[in-house]
């Protein structure tokens, strides 16, 4: 906990310039038939705007939970959140974030090009800014040039998920939310798309948080990795990843990358 | 008689050997061809039957009899038609979309779902032959009748399948929904409604042919046209040949129907529905 004290407040500073999101105090709990279940406590942590953070935890340590409680999908419980200055639902109502989910969670009867259009169709009720980018373009933006009209059924896997980047990035979101995207992906498609992420990220500038269960990962996409304890769900610990940018997948052969992973499993086992 | 129907058999089955002109039409043949020799052959034996043990037409004619009757009376068969066929659509229709209307209706609201459903269950549960001399009393002697009784058997298949239908939405797209600040109206037009068509076709496909069934129960009770009237009257005046032909007559209506939803359906439903993505 003083270590998570101690890089809250470290983060604190840096973020006074720019923060994307800041999280102050969290913690959400859940009402089962058991009685009430703790999944957050106390959780701190900013994002600096344009930064991509990782979070990382064991299984059951409400990663995807706090990621779900940024995108207001799960309400806050206690302490707050701060999504550009606001609350998660009005940021939700803005269109501040998209959500990318483990997933794609396309809509099988629309075509790839269709389906990234989807966001401009519906929600329009709140007075969402009309500037979007082309759907084309992002098909092309994720290596889909050329599938615009193939079904879901006709893409693979990796295809799939792309198609959901796409249509995440529609709204030009601030912040991108991705919950374990890659996670049922096979290792090679899941490093392609590793790579084409950080390619993304550099050319649109957006801020993302990215759940996953996978230290390389983690350790390669993030420039900060939260790793998160369970039981209930605490910071462990808001580790800096410094490699050099832009990052490459060779990079992981590297000493410096075993270094860092080594470090994240270790804190991994301190959270059991 | 039944040496030429052997023999056209035989031919047949000579002329699939022979023929390898195109690979398209071999495998047309190799797949159609055993249901046709099988249906064939199952026609002939009756033939056979009914010659050899000498079963008079009135117990069981034979298909060459039955034939001739779509030749030589064919008239009363086609007038007879016609009033099925209506009743079978019109109940078609109302049926499904009032069950249609409902599930949408169930799907909104809890209230609503938890207090009619109880009751469909109820009047499905009621025999079809049962209810139908009460709608006579109610709505006479008509088509409505037919009609109600026809929509009633389709009614249920499709109101259960399409309130699933309408449900069948992955909690995930549901979130993806919320994250855009979708509303409900818009979550119905843009998801559910699409997710529900496999089920809603499903149901329509059973509705198909037990709308004929319906239309033809209803003629059943007091009324003087249409299959299920002349299925009556051929019976009680042991006209067995024109009966086989009435029931064929059905029978096939039923498949028409049966085989338009099913084109319907592969023109509409052009992605794989059992997936999720």
């Amino acid at each position: 906990m003083t270590a998570a004290a101690a890089t809250a407040v470290e983060a604190e500073s840096d973020a006074s310039i720019a923060a994307a999101i800041s999280v102050r105090g969290l913690s959400v709990r859940f009402d089962g038939d058991a009685g009430s279940i703790t999944a957050l406590d106390g959780v701190d942590f900013d994002v600096p705007e344009g930064g991509f953070v990782t979070m990382l935890g064991p299984s059951g340590c409400g990663k995807s939970t706090l990621l779900r409680t940024l995108a207001d999908l799960v309400p806050v419980g206690g302490g707050s959140i701060t999504v550009f200055g606001r609350k998660p639902e009005q940021a939700r109502r803005a269109r501040d974030f998209a959500f990318v989910f483990q997933d794609a969670t396309l809509l099988p009867w629309r075509s790839a090009i269709d389906n990234v259009r989807l966001p401009l169709e519906v929600g329009r009720r709140n007075g969402v800014v009309e500037q979007h980018a082309e759907p084309e373009a992002l098909l092309a933006l994720v290596g889909l040039d050329g599938r615009e009209d193939a079904l879901p059924h006709e893409l693979s896997g990796g295809m799939r998920q792309r198609v959901s980047i796409a249509r995440a990035l529609i709204h030009r979101p601030r912040v991108l939310l991705m919950d374990e995207p890659f996670g049922a992906l096979d290792e090679i498609t899941r490093d392609s798309l590793n790579e084409e992420l950080l390619r993304i990220w550099r050319e649109t500038g957006t801020t993302i948080i990215f759940v996953t269960h996978s230290v390389p990962e983690a350790a390669f996409l993030g420039q900060k990795c939260l790793v998160l304890s369970t039981q209930p769900g605490r910071v462990r610990e808001y580790v800096c990843i410094d490699f050099p940018e832009p990052r490459e997948l060779s990079m992981r052969d590297t000493l410096n990358f075993v270094q860092v992973t080594a470090r994240l499993r270790k804190l991994l086992e301190e959270t059991r | 008689m039944t040496a030429a129907d052997v023999d056209g058999v035989a031919s047949k089955a000579g002329g699939y050997g022979k023929d390898t002109r195109t690979e398209r039409l071999s495998g047309w043949r190799s797949r159609h061809a055993p249901p046709v020799f099988a249906a064939a052959g199952m026609l002939a034996l009756w033939q056979l039957i009914v010659i050899g043990f000498g079963v008079p037409d009135y117990i069981a004619p034979s298909p060459l009899q039955v034939l001739r009757v779509f030749f030589e009376q064919g008239e009363i068969l086609w007038i007879n038609f016609w009033p099925t066929l209506l009743e079978a659509v019109a109940g078609f229709v109302l049926g499904n979309s009032i069950a249609a209307l409902l599930a949408v209706l169930f799907v909104h609201s809890q209230l609503a779902e938890r207090a009619f459903y109880p009751i469909a269950v109820f009047v499905n549960t009621i025999p079809i032959i049962a209810i139908a001399p009460i709608l006579v009393l109610m709505l006479g002697n008509g088509y409505a009748p037919k009609i109600v009784i026809a929509a009633l058997i389709c009614f249920f298949p499709t109101l259960v399948n399409m309130v699933r239908g309408l449900k069948a939405v992955s909690p995930q797209m549901l979130e993806l929904m919320r994250v855009l600040s979708a509303s409900d109206g818009e979550i119905f037009w843009k998801v559910r409604l699409h997710s529900s068509l496999p089920f809603l076709f499903a149901a329509l496909k059973i509705a198909s042919t037990t709308c004929v069934i319906g239309a033809i129960v209803g003629e059943w009770i007091g009324s003087n046209y249409g299959l299920g009237s002349l299925i009556i009257e051929a019976t009680y005046n042991f006209r067995a040949p024109l009966l086989y032909a009435t029931v064929i007559l059905g029978a096939g209506l039923a498949v028409t129907f049966f085989v338009t939803t099913t084109l319907v359906e592969r023109r509409v439903l052009r992605w794989k529905p059992d997936a999720v993505y």
